[in-house]
């Protein structure tokens, strides 16, 4: 029997790594978009007060 | 074992992606991310797309979350039924160990992103949501009363309400009735479903109307719910989040479902066998199109808000 340089459990192993890869990368891109959003937003109402902050 | 055998021999448990992503149950998941994203954008504050694009899929996450964890503990049901046999745990290609890994970290994951993303309320509803579907529906309801799919329907009518959620940052009339709807649609969708598939139902032991109170009994359930579905779905229809489209919608549909049911109850099991049961396959399918058309509706009256078309 011929040698298989690549069994096709290391094809299902390295499926499994590249979804995996991209669902991190994905996530990494969504956290990055959700914190621009969130940093460009002008409606925080929680925001330092100016006055008594100057000394 | 020769060295050879070792290096031909699969693991059976060596699972791909998309055993894992099948673990996450995508078709339940498809209707948890249109009824979460109509919940969301039928609702009066704006969302930013990106935050609304987001939040759906973590909702999304969560409610996949909680399917594994329902494939984790129901291994042994799922094994004898015939509709989910080829699960991935039954399958023999996932270990219910990797399954509860997977739900339990899905879950978390999803409960705090969705927080952060939106709002604390939201999330508490998601996790509440999961607890619900994993712990109360899958663990205590679905093996010990005919009642389970009445009881655990609150799960899968949650996801509009989280969404609404999202925007708004509370609950509502109007959430809540999105909610009511899915939840009293439950029942006649899935009884239909228990008629025309009971031998499997029968075999797992998990005790559906049709195993523990009999065929003629789950027609009559079946016409019940739908009758106390019918005016809530179409009393929806005078709320802020309907319209003429809704209205008109909802009134066709329920006059379609009530024949549907009407026609089950008069059935009897010699009719129903003799014809495959075409009747109940043909009400089960509406009721999907039933709930797809209602939200549907309800998207639409929110889409023509802008143009001054939508809603009353």
């Amino acid at each position: 029997m011929a040698i298989q340089v690549e069994h096709e459990l290391h094809k299902r192993r390295r499926g499994r790594n590249l979804g995996l890869g991209l669902v991190l990368a994905a996530f990494v891109a969504m956290v990055f978009g959700l914190t621009m959003v969130k940093v460009a937003r002008t409606d925080f109402s929680n925001a330092p007060k100016a006055a008594g902050g100057d000394k | 074992m020769s060295d050879a055998s070792i290096n031909t021999e699969t693991d059976p448990l060596e699972a791909e992606f998309g055993d894992f992503l099948a673990l996450l149950k995508p078709r339940v998941m498809s209707l948890v991310v249109f009824t979460a994203a109509v919940g969301l954008l039928a609702a009066p504050v704006p969302v930013h797309p990106f935050v609304a694009f987001c939040s759906v899929l973590f909702i999304a996450v969560g409610g996949g979350a909680s399917g594994a964890l329902n494939m984790w503990y129901d291994h042994d049901i799922d094994a004898v039924m015939k509709r989910t046999a080829r699960r991935p745990i039954p399958a023999g290609k996932v270990s219910r160990g990797d399954a509860l890994a997977l739900g339990l970290t899905l879950s978390g994951f999803a409960v705090v992103m969705l927080g952060l993303a939106a709002n604390w309320l939201a999330a508490g509803l998601l996790a509440f949501t999961i607890f619900f579907y994993a712990v109360v529906y899958t663990m205590w309801l679905k093996r010990w009363t005919p009642q389970n799919i009445v009881i655990g329907g609150a799960a899968g009518a949650f996801p509009p309400m989280i969404g609404w959620a999202v925007a708004t940052g509370g609950v509502s009339v109007e959430s809540v009735l999105m909610f009511a709807l899915i939840f009293m649609w439950t029942p006649p969708h899935f009884w239909a479903l228990a008629l025309f598939m009971n031998s499997d139902y029968e075999a797992a032991g998990v005790p559906m109307l049709t195993v523990t109170h009999g065929r003629r009994a789950t027609r009559r359930h079946i016409l019940v719910y739908t009758l106390i579905l019918a005016p809530l779905a179409i009393g929806t229809g005078f709320t802020a989040i309907s319209g003429p489209i809704y209205l008109a919608v909802s009134v066709l549909l329920n006059l379609a479902f009530v024949k549907g049911a009407v026609d089950i109850l008069r059935r009897d099991e010699t009719h129903a066998v003799a014809d495959k049961y075409r009747v109940e396959k043909r009400f089960f399918a509406l009721s999907l199109l039933y709930l797809f058309l209602h939200f549907g509706a309800i998207l639409a009256e929110a889409a023509l808000r802008p143009w001054g078309l939508g809603g009353w």
